[in-house]
C-alpha cells in the first residue's frame, strides 16, 4: 500500500509522489478500459459483418458532427450528469445505490402532478416551475433517502432496497397515471394532463440545449467542492472509507449517510423535473428512459468524482444521440447502444483489478519497506 | 365481494402462484447456490433476460422448445461464468461486477431478440393436473409446467446435496471460510466460478419459462425484475432451497392478486396490485434484516450481509 510507505523515497527513486500515481492510475486505467471496450465492440461488429470504422465514425457525426448533433448530446447529457451524481454521491460513503431510475421517474411525476393544480389555477411560470422543481427534488430525496434510512437503521441492503424502490417507484407513477391524474385527452398513451407552452422550461440562450444541463454542471461542481473541500464531505469520505473509525471519532453517520442519500435522490428528482418540464410537458411511460441506469456507468467510469462526470455524461449523451443514425445507416437495433454500453460496464470493473498493480507506476521497493 | 367470486379469486392466485413462481424458483435456486459458495451474482437479472430471448429464439428455429430451454440454460451458463471469472481477479466488487452483467445481458438480448418479436414459436405443453375437477377455474389453476416439478424436485435434490455429499460440503466450506477450505487444499476460485456457473444455469432457464410458457412470448419488457427480487428472496429463505421454494410460491401468489382481481372484474388499483411482490421483498428484506437467525445461518463469506 502506497500510503504506508513514506513518501520520500519513493519520491527519490521514481520522482513520482503517491498522489500523482493515483492520478495517473484514475486517467489511464478508465481510458484503457475505454480503448479495450472499443476493440472489443469492434470485434463483435466484425463478427456480425458490420464495419466498426463506419460505426465510430456515425457515432462521431452523430455526437458531435455538427452544431445540432453537438447540442443534441448535450441536452442528452444532462440527465446523465444528474443520475451520475446520483450514484457517485452515495458511493463516497460508502453506499452502492441503484435507486436513481426510480427517483427520476417519482420526481418527474411529482412535478407533473403538482403542475396540474398550478396550471388549473391561472399560477404564473416563475411560481410554478420552481415549486415543480422543488417537489421532484423532494420526491427523490425523500425516496433514496429512504433506502439510506433502511440502510443504516435497519441494515436494509441498499443495493436491492433501492432499484425495489424504483419499480414501485414506476408502479406508483402507472397507478395515478393511469387513473386518477390521467388525462382523458391522452388515450393510446396514459397522461397526465399537458402542461402547455407557458410552463416549459426554456434554452439556455444562443443553444437549443434546455436548462437542465446548466443545473447539472452547477451541481457538479457545488457537490465536488462539497465532497471534497469541507467538513461534511470529509466526513462523508471518512465514514465511506471504515464506518467503524467513523463512529469512534463520533461523526454522525447516519445524519451523514440519509443526506448523502438525500441529495442524491434530489439530483435525479431534478433530472426527472426538467425531462417533464423541459421535453415531455407531460408525465407518461416515456420518463422510464433508463438514464438512471446508465447514470451508474457514467458514475462509475468516472470514478465518482463529480467534475469527472460531466465529460463522461456528455460522450454517453453522444452516444445516445448517434443511436439513431447508427440504427438507420447500419441497419442495426437501437439495443446496439445498450451492448456497447454493457461492453464498457464489465470491462471497467475488470480494469479496476490493475489499480496499484501497473508495473511501471510502482514504487521501487526499497529494502525492507514494502 | 360474493363468495363465488372471493373462491375464484383465491383459485386464481393459487393458479397464478404456480405459474409466476417457476422463474422465481429457478432464478433463487441457482443463486442460492452461488451464495452458498460466498459470492452475490447481482446479475441474474441479466441471465434471465437472455435466456427467455435466446429460448425462444431457440425454440423458433429448431421447432423445440425444450432445446430451447437447453440453450437459456448454457447462455446462462456462459455469462455466470464470466462473472465467476471475472469476480476471482483481485479488488474487483462482485456487486458491482453483478450489476454491470444485468446491464449487458439485457442489452445482448435486446439487441438479438429484435427480429424474434414478431414470430411464434412452439411453447412448451402444460400437464393438465386439473382433470379430477369439473370447475373450470380449477382446471385453469392447475395447468402445471412441467418444469415448475422439474423445480421442486431441483431444490429437494440441491437440499439433500448440499447437506450429504462430498460436494454439498466443499460448497457450503467454500461459502463459509475461505480460509479452512484453503487449508483442505480446494480451490475457493474454481469452486465460486462452478458455482455462480451452475446458477447462471438455472436463471437461464427460469427465462426459457417467461417466454415459452407465462405470459409466454418474447418482448422487451418480459422481465420485470424477477430475477433482481429472487436475489432478496434468498436472504428471505435463509440459504435453504426448499425455503427458497416456498418463498417463490408467495411472491408469485403476491404477483397474481392484480391478475386474479382483475379477473373477477375488479381492475380498480390493478397497478398498485402490480407493486405488491416488489413491496413484499422490501418488506420482507426489512423484516429479516437485523434477525439474529438469519445471521447464523448466513455464508460466512457473503459480503452482502455484513
Amino acid at each position: 500500500m502506497t500510503a504506508v510507505v513514506s513518501p520520500a523515497p519513493i519520491a527519490a527513486s521514481r520522482g513520482l509522489d503517491p498522489r500523482a500515481i493515483s492520478s495517473i492510475e484514475a486517467i489511464l486505467i478508465p481510458v484503457g478500459a475505454l480503448v479495450a471496450s472499443a476493440i472489443l465492440f469492434s470485434v463483435f461488429l466484425l463478427a456480425l459483418g458490420k464495419s466498426p470504422l463506419t460505426f465510430f465514425s456515425l457515432v462521431w457525426t452523430g455526437g458531435f458532427g455538427s452544431a445540432f448533433s453537438i447540442q443534441n448530446s448535450l441536452q442528452r447529457a444532462a440527465p446523465l450528469i444528474l443520475t451520475g451524481l446520483a450514484f457517485a454521491i452515495p458511493a463516497r460513503i460508502g453506499l452502492t445505490l441503484l435507486g436513481a431510475e426510480g427517483a427520476l421517474v417519482l420526481g418527474g411525476f411529482s412535478a407533473a402532478a403538482v403542475a396540474i393544480p398550478l396550471v388549473t389555477f391561472g399560477f404564473p411560470a416563475f411560481i410554478g416551475l420552481p415549486l415543480m422543481a422543488l417537489a421532484a427534488m423532494l420526491a427523490g430525496g425523500v425516496w433514496i433517502g429512504l433506502a439510506g434510512w433502511l440502510r443504516h437503521y435497519r441494515g436494509v441492503n441498499e443495493t436491492i432496497s433501492s432499484l425495489l424502490l424504483g419499480y414501485i417507484a414506476i408502479a406508483i407513477m402507472n397507478f395515478f397515471v393511469e387513473g386518477l391524474l390521467r388525462d382523458p385527452a391522452s388515450a393510446n398513451k396514459p397522461s397526465t394532463m399537458p402542461m402547455g407552452d407557458a410552463y416549459r422550461v426554456g434554452s439556455i440562450p444562443g443553444t437549443s440545449v434546455h436548462w437542465g444541463l446548466a443545473a447539472g454542471l452547477i451541481l457538479a461542481v457545488v457537490l465536488y467542492i462539497l465532497m471534497t473541500r469541507t467538513t461534511f464531505g470529509f466526513a462523508a469520505r471518512m465514514t465511506g472509507g471504515n464506518v467503524r473509525a467513523a463512529k469512534a471519532q463520533g461523526l454522525p453517520v447516519g445524519f451523514l449517510v440519509v443526506t448523502c442519500c438525500a441529495i442524491a435522490g434530489a439530483c435525479a428528482g431534478l433530472a426527472g423535473f426538467y425531462e417533464i418540464a423541459a421535453i415531455h410537458g407531460q408525465a407518461n411511460a416515456s420518463l422510464v428512459a433508463g438514464y438512471g441506469f446508465t447514470g451508474i456507468l457514467v458514475a462509475f467510469l468516472a470514478r465518482q468524482n463529480p467534475l469527472a462526470i460531466i465529460p463522461v455524461a456528455i460522450m454517453f449523451g453522444a452516444l445516445d444521440a448517434a443511436g439513431g443514425l447508427v440504427q438507420r445507416r447500419m441497419a442495426m437495433p437501437d439495443a446496439t447502444v445498450l451492448v456497447l454500453q454493457g461492453i464498457i460496464f464489465v470491462v471497467l470493473l475488470v480494469s479496476e483489478t490493475f489499480y496499484g498493480r501497473i508495473p511501471f507506476l510502482q514504487p521501487r521497493k526499497t529494502g525492507d519497506r514494502t | 365481494m360474493s363468495d363465488s367470486s372471493l373462491f375464484i379469486v383465491l383459485i386464481a392466485m393459487v393458479g397464478g402462484a404456480i405459474r409466476v413462481s417457476t422463474p422465481f424458483m429457478f432464478v433463487a435456486l441457482g443463486e442460492c447456490l452461488t451464495e452458498k459458495s460466498g459470492r452475490i451474482n447481482l446479475g441474474l437479472e441479466g441471465n434471465l433476460v437472455l435466456g427467455a430471448m435466446v429460448a425462444y429464439a431457440g425454440s423458433y428455429t429448431t421447432g423445440s422448445p425444450w432445446l430451447g430451454v437447453l440453450f437459456a440454460g448454457l447462455s446462462g451458463l456462459v455469462l455466470g461464468a464470466m462473472h465467476g471469472y471475472i469476480c476471482k481477479l483481485p479488488k474487483v466488487n462482485d456487486i458491482a461486477v453483478g450489476i454491470a452483467f444485468m446491464s449487458f445481458g439485457t442489452g445482448l438480448a435486446f439487441f438479438f431478440g429484435k427480429p424474434y418479436i414478431q414470430p411464434t414459436a412452439p411453447r412448451l405443453e402444460a400437464i393438465p393436473l386439473g382433470w379430477w375437477s369439473s370447475n373450470p377455474s380449477i382446471e385453469q389453476a392447475l395447468q402445471v409446467n412441467p418444469l415448475f416439478l422439474v423445480g421442486i424436485a431441483l431444490a429437494v435434490f440441491m437440499s439433500w446435496a448440499l447437506a450429504n455429499t462430498r460436494w454439498g460440503l466443499i460448497v457450503r466450506m467454500t461459502g463459509d471460510s475461505a480460509a479452512s477450505a484453503r487449508a483442505m487444499g480446494v480451490s475457493i476460485d474454481l469452486v465460486r466460478l462452478l458455482a455462480t456457473a451452475a446458477g447462471g444455469f438455472l436463471s437461464g432457464i427460469g427465462g426459457a419459462f417467461l417466454s415459452l410458457y407465462y405470459p409466454g412470448s418474447w418482448n422487451e419488457g418480459l422481465s420485470s425484475g424477477q430475477g433482481l427480487m429472487a436475489v432478496a428472496l434468498v436472504i428471505f429463505a435463509r440459504w435453504d432451497p426448499i425455503r427458497c421454494v416456498y418463498a417463490a410460491l408467495l411472491f408469485g401468489a403476491a404477483g397474481a392478486i392484480g391478475p386474479s382481481l382483475q379477473s373477477v372484474g375488479i381492475s380498480q388499483g390493478y397497478y398498485f396490485f402490480n407493486a405488491a411482490p416488489y413491496i413484499l421483498t422490501l418488506f420482507i428484506m426489512i423484516a429479516s434484516a437485523r434477525s439474529k437467525s438469519a445471521a447464523r445461518e448466513a455464508p460466512g463469506e457473503l459480503s452482502i450481509v455484513k
